[in-house]
């Protein structure tokens, strides 16, 4: 349903602005949701919320109209970069790679980072320290999850990364994880939402700030952006705002006396950025990491496959006419449905009657897909080997499983080995999906990599290194193979 | 001398019918073949010769009817049973138009593939046989090689051995004479005379008069689904009664 509005809103809203120079081109994420930006559910073509409504003071400061430009919320950097719009806000964390990569503004608003149990757990898990060995939920890409990185290392903590900020509070009710460290705003609103939960506002682990974020070289516009967001602290304005989307609380008056005073307040949890070279070393033992985790769950996903696919493909063959309707139709309704959709209700959807871990719902929802892909390989394949050595193999005597054996398998699986092979690397690939399911892979090890360095060219040169590293070696067995038993001649 | 026949008979087909949705391919086929014979199935296309050797290889099931084959009957009905069909299996062997090797294994292992796994002769035992099969049909030189590297007198061969390696008693060939050159076409009737010499019986479709003539020990003339003429392929293709097997002839001899 969000990801309907969100896509409307891009229809409606995401026309580019033609140069006019009336217009403040903000981009925002609708999926983020309320407070932060969130279709109005009376008119899903404006987006409200109350970064909606600093957009507009910044716009009327500058003198312009503003326009919303829906992006994900992963990509605000790069997108701002490139020129998609002029200012990006929508819950942006006040980091050092992002001051370094990036023209940043003041910060407009403080938030916590606060931890949210079961409330059945609220005084057994009262604070990091407490959850030593427990799972502990957060979005990806956050300074919430580079704090649990931290407390993997020194506490034992197992992070788990999700892509949005809905599914870790209901996993901490399904039982999934033990707590959840996010932003006491995200928090908030998760309570309202989901009942049996607890969140420690008074044992905040951090303290963090939102800001806005404008191109690199685009530092003039920043600073007359600084100036109106003080003005709009010293008039009330913010405070009005934030009043209005229940977000004010106390730590914003000494919060906006300390930006006030001219001295750009830096979040206290993290060091000073490092420089990037120093960044590609930190993070190269955990992308190899996620690599692996990639190549195993390609491999563990493309055997099930393999499996199911025969299986499916010798019922549609051989069997009767009901057997042959179901399996038809499972590989109909399979291929016909995003892959995407089949995780989320394998990991989500099921999780009231079975709660499978991460990794096992990715290996299986892959398996299940591409199983009815692989499933119409061998099926055409089987079909491919000509009925008239079939029935040579009949008159021989052979029985049905011996003509499949030693006839019909052997000959389909050769001409199925090339399909098959580019099934894998495709799979190897699409694996990159599951990240939706909390699986931390190649891919989202990369988009965390490259969020926290503010920066695409080394993780995405890294990661398509490693993808190459492990298809390529692939296509070469396949090929030998495949030369091997085209035999001599041809 | 009639009972003597009967007794030495290999094949008895008895009223054979055949539909294919509303056409009737065969309409009441009745012959009998006694051992040794060479029989040349014969007559226009499309007249059910074709039909006739699938139905007797169990590859086809029938209305009504029934076919012998040195006491294992076929009924006519909707499937064959799997034990009857099994035991057939051990009497017939056949050899396709397109011979229908099996492309992903070489000569020798189209042969021995039946000796291994259906009669489970152990494995030099069967490589033993089928090479002096390959050896009797001149191909043995060719044993390592895969179907597509056989041109089509060799592949032919190949899949005589692959039907006698398991010494069926009767022997169904379809069109063998089709691609032939007329040396080659000699030496096929030479080495079809050979096995029939050995107590083996054969039944082949061609259109071929001349080689009927030379080798076949009884023709029988197929037309729209029923047998319209039999007997020594030297009379009847010389002095033909039918108008169908005139027709055969002119179709021949233009």
């Amino acid at each position: 349903m969000c990801a309907v509005r969100a896509f409307l809103l891009v229809l409606l809203l995401a026309v580019p602005a033609s140069g006019d120079g009336r217009v403040l081109l903000w981009g925002g994420d609708a999926e983020g949701g309320a407070p932060y930006c969130e279709a109005d559910p009376n008119d899903p073509s404006k987006v409200v919320g109350f970064d909606v409504e600093v957009a507009a003071e910044i716009a009327k400061g500058l003198g312009r109209t503003p326009q919303f430009v829906q992006v994900a919320w992963a990509s605000i950097d790069q997108s701002v970069q490139r020129g998609d719009f002029d200012i990006g806000m929508s819950g942006v964390e006040d980091t050092p790679a992002r001051r370094a990569s990036l023209a940043a503004t003041i910060p407009y608003y403080e938030f916590t980072e606060t931890i949210t149990v079961r409330q059945a757990d609220r005084d057994r898990f009262r604070s990091l320290q407490d959850l030593r060995g427990r799972r502990v939920g957060t979005l990806g890409g956050t300074v919430a999850y580079e704090t649990l990185l931290e407390a993997q290392k020194t506490l034992g903590i197992v992070p788990v990364s999700y892509d949005d900020d809905v599914h870790p509070y209901e996993d901490i009710v399904s039982g999934r994880l033990d707590a959840v460290l996010l932003d006491n705003i995200i928090a908030t609103r998760a309570m309202r939402r989901t009942a049996g939960l607890y969140t420690h506002y008074d044992r905040p682990v951090a303290t963090g700030h939102y800001i806005a974020i404008l191109a690199r070289e685009n530092t003039a516009l920043r600073d007359r952006v600084n100036e109106i967001l003080k003005a709009r602290m010293r008039d009330g304005t913010l405070e009005r705002i934030y009043r209005k989307w229940e977000i004010w609380d106390e730590h914003q008056t000494g919060f906006f006396a300390h930006a006030l005073a001219d001295s750009p307040a830096q979040p206290r949890n993290r060091a000073t950025a490092q420089p990037k070279s120093a960044a590609v070393l930190r993070y190269l033992p955990s992308l190899l990491r996620a690599a692996g985790i990639t190549i195993l769950l390609s491999c563990l996903a493309m055997a099930l496959a393999v499996t199911i696919g025969v299986v499916i493909a010798t019922g549609r063959v051989y069997g009767g006419t009901l057997s042959r309707a179901l399996l038809t139709a499972y590989v109909e309704i399979v291929r016909g449905t995003p892959v995407l959709l089949q995780l989320f209700v394998l990991y989500y959807g099921l999780s009231a009657v079975i709660k499978l871990p991460a990794f096992v719902a990715a290996l299986i929802g892959l398996g299940l897909n591409y199983a009815a892909y692989e499933s119409e390989i061998y099926r055409g394949a089987m079909e491919a080997v000509p009925r008239g050595q079939l029935e040579a193999a009949r008159t021989l005597g052979l029985t049905e499983v011996q003509v499949f054996r030693y006839i019909r398998g052997p000959q389909a699986f050769r001409i199925a080995l090339p399909p098959m092979t580019n099934d894998f690397v495709a799979l190897l690939k699409d694996s990159s999906l599951v990240s939706v399911i909390t699986v931390v892979e190649l891919t989202k090890q990369t988009q965390i990599f490259a969020a926290n360095i503010g920066s695409w060219v080394i993780p995405g040169i890294l990661c398509a290194a490693l993808y190459l590293i492990l298809s390529l070696p692939l296509a070469r067995l396949a090929r030998r193979l495949e030369e091997q038993w085209r035999a001599p001649s041809e | 001398m009639e009972g003597a026949v009967r007794m030495s008979n290999v094949l008895r087909i008895d009223n054979l019918r055949l539909k294919r949705g509303a056409r009737e391919i065969l309409r009441g086929v009745t012959f009998s073949v006694a051992r040794g014979e060479l029989v040349a199935l014969m007559g226009l296309s499309g007249g059910g010769k074709t039909t006739v050797l699938r139905t007797i290889a169990a590859l086809e099931t029938f209305e009504a009817g029934t076919i012998d084959v040195e006491d294992v009957v076929l009924h006519a009905g909707r499937s064959l049973p799997r034990a009857t069909v099994r035991e057939l299996r051990k009497k017939v062997g056949m050899v396709f138009q397109l011979h229908y090797l099996f492309d992903h294994l070489t000569a020798l292992d189209n042969v021995t593939l039946a000796p291994l796994h259906v009669a489970h002769v152990p494995r030099d035992a069967a490589d033993r046989r089928a090479l002096e099969l390959l050896e009797s049909l001149g191909v043995a030189h060719r044993r390592a090689a895969y179907p597509r590297e056989l041109s089509g007198g060799e592949a032919q061969r190949v899949a005589i051995a692959r039907a006698m390696a398991m010494d069926p008693p009767l022997l169904l060939m379809d069109e063998p004479t089709a691609s032939l050159d007329p040396a080659r076409r000699f030496e096929l009737g030479q080495t079809l005379r050979q096995l029939t010499a050995g107590g083996r019986t054969l039944i082949l479709t061609t259109h071929d008069d001349d080689f009927a003539r030379d080798f076949a020990t009884r023709a029988i003339i197929l037309s729209e689904g029923e047998v319209v003429e039999e007997g020594d392929p030297r009379e009847i293709l010389t002095n033909p009664q039918h108008p169908a097997t005139r027709a055969l002839l002119q179709m021949q001899h233009p």
